[in-house]
């Protein structure tokens, strides 16, 4: 007992001594970046709020004008970002799932961002981490060393995607590349919206995330790509509360969706053949009119500077649905 | 037993006690950020060192309790997670993560560990409850375990399904680590570890009584009833304590006391202290090869206890073939 009540008093003094010792650098770039990240689903809704917190955070963060020179990137999303940013030669490292763009590969990426090795993290020396969930405390633990964290969970909507690129250019010192990305971002979405056929009633359409059929709702991100469109999620109200649901083949085959998008192509091999192969699924519009579409996997997943990519291929595959549906 | 085995058996004690120190050592000089340095001394401190402090003190209730559990329920298949406190804890869990840990980050206690906590405790209360009212016997509470452990586990699946998007991290925290350990998760457990080893310590000699069964033991004199009440509720606060900040380690609560009483016999006297240190050390061990072994990324310590343990068990089974 005595010696442990001692360990933790040692605990206390040291932890104070730091955060003193180190107030004037560190602590500060600890509580801006780390606060930055989980406002953005509260500030999103409002443009105004977010463009003042987004300043507010670039004066906290960089007080002398000195940008992170050593991130390390612990999700694909957010690495996308950083290169799209022009942050890219102030990245150490990056995590074993970021494959885009290509020169990512050229950092080291043995870093699993699902399951984190903390110590693994800190022997780097980090000045800043960029992570996409924070389920294992990462924060609190590198928190102790002074490595600031920023957090930027799953989006709900467009404005929590582009509040995030805001950040990391706040956080990063590159706040005028980050308002670029985001101009360009809204401009090319418009563009696909624009092209996008207008469809006298409004398709329907099943995204698959993986062969055992479980599917996103109109509340996820994902699901508001499609929901720019108009288009119908036959997996929406399907589970109350839940997302993510899983569907079942029989609920498919009677909804009967115009369009079919496979983000299951990269991970599981699945095509508009293997699609059209499932038993009973022959029936499916989609089959028929050839418009069931293998997306890529990744891009129908992250939130970066490809939800471009992504929207552009629902745009075109909307293209191809016959007009009378 | 004879005088010569007495002094052979005093010795396992000091000599765990040398295995303890080695994996302390051990522990703090092993890991991505290389031996111990004045460079590295902040992350060895502050990340490393909580890490062993807790494994040592997970490894040591978990298998304090096991060997308990299995005195009082004079069954050597028991662990720790008998009477539903995994599955209580699981479900506790599994709620906080649903309610989302993003919208509980600001609050002043972490309702994990607390939910965990009340969930391994309710769940053995109704257990006890439950195995009292058909008898009270070591079988009728065995029993009322698997009955509870398994409705909390359906809840628990049904919730899973119904929020998908929450089945990683429970999952994640159900495997079991200590690779997220802090000097605070340290300070939360090791209090109610303490109190509950004492108790368990005190009660070791009412175990080898209680080794003769319920009957005669109550002849021999020992409150048979109140003996294996205050041990239940020992062992199960100790273990719902490491279980909120650890997650579920399995395995450890069963070999740890099994290997014991191999090399030092069963009488609980020994059983009991020794479970304490060779299961912290066994632990403390057995998270070193979770952080080196890819770098950049943790294997769960749960996968490492099961296979190193469980081929390790089996050799020492079958080379020394002492009866249980």
């Amino acid at each position: 007992m005595k010696r442990f009540s001692s360990i933790a008093a040692l605990t206390a003094l040291l932890l104070t001594a730091a955060a003193c010792g180190d107030d004037s650098t560190q602590s500060s770039d600890t509580a801006s970046p780390t606060t930055a990240g989980t406002d953005t689903t509260a500030v999103a809704d409002t443009t105004a709020a977010t463009s003042a917190d987004t300043v507010a955070a670039a004066e906290t963060t960089d007080p002398m004008g000195e940008a992170p020179m050593a991130i390390i990137s612990l999700s694909p999303t957010h690495t996308e970002m950083l290169f799209a940013i022009g942050a890219a030669d102030q990245i150490i490292a990056v995590d074993d799932q970021s494959n885009f763009p290509a020169e990512a590969l050229d950092k080291p990426h043995e870093l699993s961002g699902f399951e984190p090795n903390v110590e693994a993290i800190a022997a780097l020396e980090p000045d800043l981490v960029v992570i996409a969930d924070d389920s294992v405390d990462l924060t609190g633990q590198l928190g102790s060393l002074g490595i600031p964290v920023w957090v930027g969970p799953a989006p709900t909507t467009f404005d929590d995607v582009y509040a995030q690129i805001e950040q990391l250019g706040a956080a990063t010192g590159h706040v005028g590349d980050a308002a670029e990305l985001v101009g360009q971002m809204q401009g090319d979405i418009e563009a696909a919206i624009a092209v996008a056929p207008v469809m006298a009633e409004p398709a329907s359409f099943y995204h698959e995330l993986d062969p055992t059929l479980y599917s996103v709702t109109s509340n996820t991100f994902i699901g508001q790509v499609y929901s720019l469109f108009g288009l119908t999620n036959i997996a929406d109200g399907v589970e109350e509360g839940n997302d993510y649901p899983q569907l079942n083949a029989e609920f498919i085959v009677t909804a009967n969706p115009d369009l079919i998008f496979l983000a299951d192509s990269k991970c599981c091999g699945e095509t508009p053949e293997t699609v059209a192969a499932r038993d009973g699924w022959s029936e499916i519009d989609a089959v028929r009119n050839g418009t069931v579409i293998a997306v890529d996997d990744d891009i129908a997943s992250r939130w970066g500077p490809r939800l471009v990519d992504f929207i552009e291929t629902v745009s075109a595959a909307l293209a191809k649905v016959p007009a009378q549906a | 037993m004879s005088a010569d085995q007495r002094v052979v058996r005093r010795w396992w004690l000091p000599a765990a006690f040398v295995l303890l120190a080695a994996s302390v050592a051990f522990g703090a000089m092993i890991g991505p950020a290389g031996g111990i340095s004045s460079t590295n001394w902040e992350i060895i401190w502050n990340i490393r060192l909580p890490r062993v402090a807790l494994a040592g003190i997970v490894g040591a209730m978990l298998s304090l309790a096991g060997a308990s559990y299995q005195g009082v329920f004079r069954n050597p298949l028991v662990d720790p997670y008998l009477l539903g406190a995994a599955a209580g804890a699981g479900l506790g869990a599994t709620l906080v993560f649903i309610y989302g840990r993003l919208s509980t980050s600001g609050w002043l206690v972490d309702p994990l560990p607390l939910a965990a906590f009340v969930g391994a405790l309710l769940a053995v209360i109704v257990t006890y409850t439950v195995g009292a009212s058909f008898g009270g016997s070591s079988l009728s509470l065995v029993l009322a375990g698997v009955a509870v452990a398994a409705l909390a586990t359906a809840v628990q699946q049904y919730l899973l399904l119904r929020n998908s998007d929450v089945i990683k991290e429970v999952y994640s925290w159900i495997s079991g680590r200590v690779s997220t350990a802090t000097w605070g998760d340290v300070k939360l457990v090791l209090p109610y570890v303490v109190v509950c080893s004492v108790v368990l310590l005190v009660h070791r000699r009412h175990l080898d009584v209680l080794r003769v069964g319920d009957e005669e033991a109550a002849t021999l004199g020992s409150e048979v009833r109140r003996v294996r009440l205050v041990v239940v509720i020992a062992a199960t606060l100790g273990t719902a304590a490491v279980v909120s900040v650890s997650g579920l380690i399995g395995f450890v609560g069963i070999m740890v006391p099994h290997l014991v009483r191999l090399v030092a016999g069963s009488s609980y006297r020994m059983v009991l202290p020794l479970s304490i240190v060779v299961g912290a050390s066994f632990l403390i061990l057995a998270d070193i090869p979770g952080r080196i072994l890819e770098r950049g990324s943790e294997t769960p310590i749960g996968v490492v206890t099961a296979l190193v343990g469980a081929p390790m068990f089996i050799f020492v089974l079958r080379t020394r073939r002492v009866p249980a």
